[in-house]
């Protein structure tokens, strides 16, 4: 009796304590007579214990604040943890806006569809797919360069309907090359390019198309190898996206931030 | 809900998180996400139910809307994409460098059955609640998980031939 085979799933059930103590023991017992099931039970033993040796250390790391912050009800916007000094000046920036829109605000806590599934593709997916299609492109990375900045400006205000004009960021070290028209989900969406001195690039996508008008926070999103920064002001939503790491562009959307409220 | 009870639970959601997403950004940006969203389902929750397991199945449906999405360059991995070379000896042994690359190599619903199994020792019926999927489901990803993961492994320690040189 003790030969018939043993089926997987009484291996797996053996091993993680869920037989009853009877089946528990006919198990044992006919492990004895099937030593390849007998070794894989041992290995996937032996895998239970190596899981806990490998993630068990992140129990005892300190918690990042922005979580630890994050176990309090919210009392405003659900932040996005950033360097403490973009912080404050987004939130600075955040509570002007929010005196005219608390109400809006406290419907997007409230609600949040359940899932992206068959909606368009969010902003910084968008956003992420115009910077790798665009920015590698050596000969015609813009339509129209920054040497025609006014008739840049004047081109795609007229097609998107509202006054675009890409922010100066020289002060964080970075050039316009010049921008770009691009079909969004419904309409036409903008797209700015920089480049620092040593050649990087980095993109602004700028869509009017925001009708949901359920996020304003700052958010970051990583696509790929693509990190963006964005958020949604009105019916505008500003994606900046490149390759560098996430604090140097957390500091030059926040620059990008700074300017397009000034407007 | 308790903020202290939330508190309590972090280490734990960390760890999950770390071990099914990779990276400790990742990770830490899917703990944060799954708090933010436990916020607004606030009303939704029972007291007297599992904290844990609620915060968990959150988790997982944000890791759903997540990997809906796909990366840009798309590395989806299916079983089928998975190449096994031939077996070697068994070792029981494993190095956990070894192990955190072939725990990423496996499909996500496998890796979460078997990481709810290992890191949070819960029951395959807890686990079938916590995922929303039956019984039967549990076991069968478990079980290819496990299987995924023993071949990976040992693929990687069969000692390389040594070519002879004339």
């Amino acid at each position: 009796m003790n030969s018939r085979p043993i089926p997987d799933s009484d291996l797996h059930a053996y091993l993680d304590g869920e037989l009853s103590a009877e089946r528990h023991a006919d198990v044992a017992a006919r492990l004895a007579n099937h030593p390849e099931a007998a070794r894989r039970v041992e290995a996937y033993r032996a895998q239970k214990q190596a899981l806990r040796r490998l993630f068990d250390p992140v129990l005892d790391e300190p918690l990042p604040d922005g979580l630890k912050a994050l176990a309090a009800p919210p009392r405003s916007a659900p932040a996005r943890w950033l360097p403490a000094w973009s912080l404050q000046r987004i939130a600075a920036s955040l509570a002007i806006a929010l005196v005219g829109a608390a109400a809006g605000w406290l419907a997007h806590d409230q609600y949040r569809p359940p899932s992206l599934a068959g909606q368009p593709p969010p902003l910084p997916h968008q956003a992420a797919v115009a910077h790798v299609v665009y920015s590698p492109d050596v000969k015609r990375p813009v339509e129209i360069g920054a040497e025609h900045e006014e008739l840049l400006v004047t081109w795609l205000s007229k097609r998107l309907g509202t006054t675009v004009r890409p922010p100066r960021l020289g002060a964080v070290g970075y050039e316009l090359i010049g921008g770009r028209l691009l079909p969004g989900n419904s309409g036409p969406v903008a797209q700015f390019m920089y480049h620092d001195a040593s050649g990087q690039r980095l993109t602004l996508y700028v869509s009017t198309e925001n009708t949901a008008n359920r996020d304003t926070a700052f958010r970051f999103a990583r696509e790929g190898p693509v990190n963006v920064f964005y958020w949604i002001d009105g019916k505008f939503g500003y994606a900046i996206s490149g390759g560098m790491p996430k604090d140097e562009l957390a500091r030059i959307a926040t620059a990008v931030y700074d300017q397009f409220q000034k407007n | 809900m308790d903020s202290r009870a939330i508190l309590a639970e972090l280490p734990r959601l960390r760890r999950y998180a770390r071990a099914l997403a990779g990276s400790r950004e990742a990770a830490d940006d899917l703990v944060q996400d799954t708090l933010e969203r436990a916020w607004t389902r606030m009303a939704r929750w029972q007291p007297g139910s599992d904290l844990r397991s609620w915060l968990l199945a959150i988790m997982h449906n944000l890791r759903i809307d997540q990997l809906r999405q796909p990366a840009i360059p798309a590395t989806s991995l299916d079983e089928d994409g998975i190449e096994f070379p031939e077996r070697a000896t068994q070792t029981d042994r494993i190095e956990v460098t070894e192990l955190e690359a072939a725990l990423a190599r496996l499909p996500e619903e496998q890796r979460a059955v078997l990481l709810l199994v290992a890191l949070e020792d819960m029951s395959y019926a807890q686990i079938a609640a916590t995922l929303s999927i039956p019984p039967g489901t549990v076991m069968s990803r478990l079980a290819r998980g496990r299987e995924n993961l023993r071949r990976i492994l040992d693929a990687r320690s069969q000692p390389v031939p040594l070519k002879i040189v004339r």
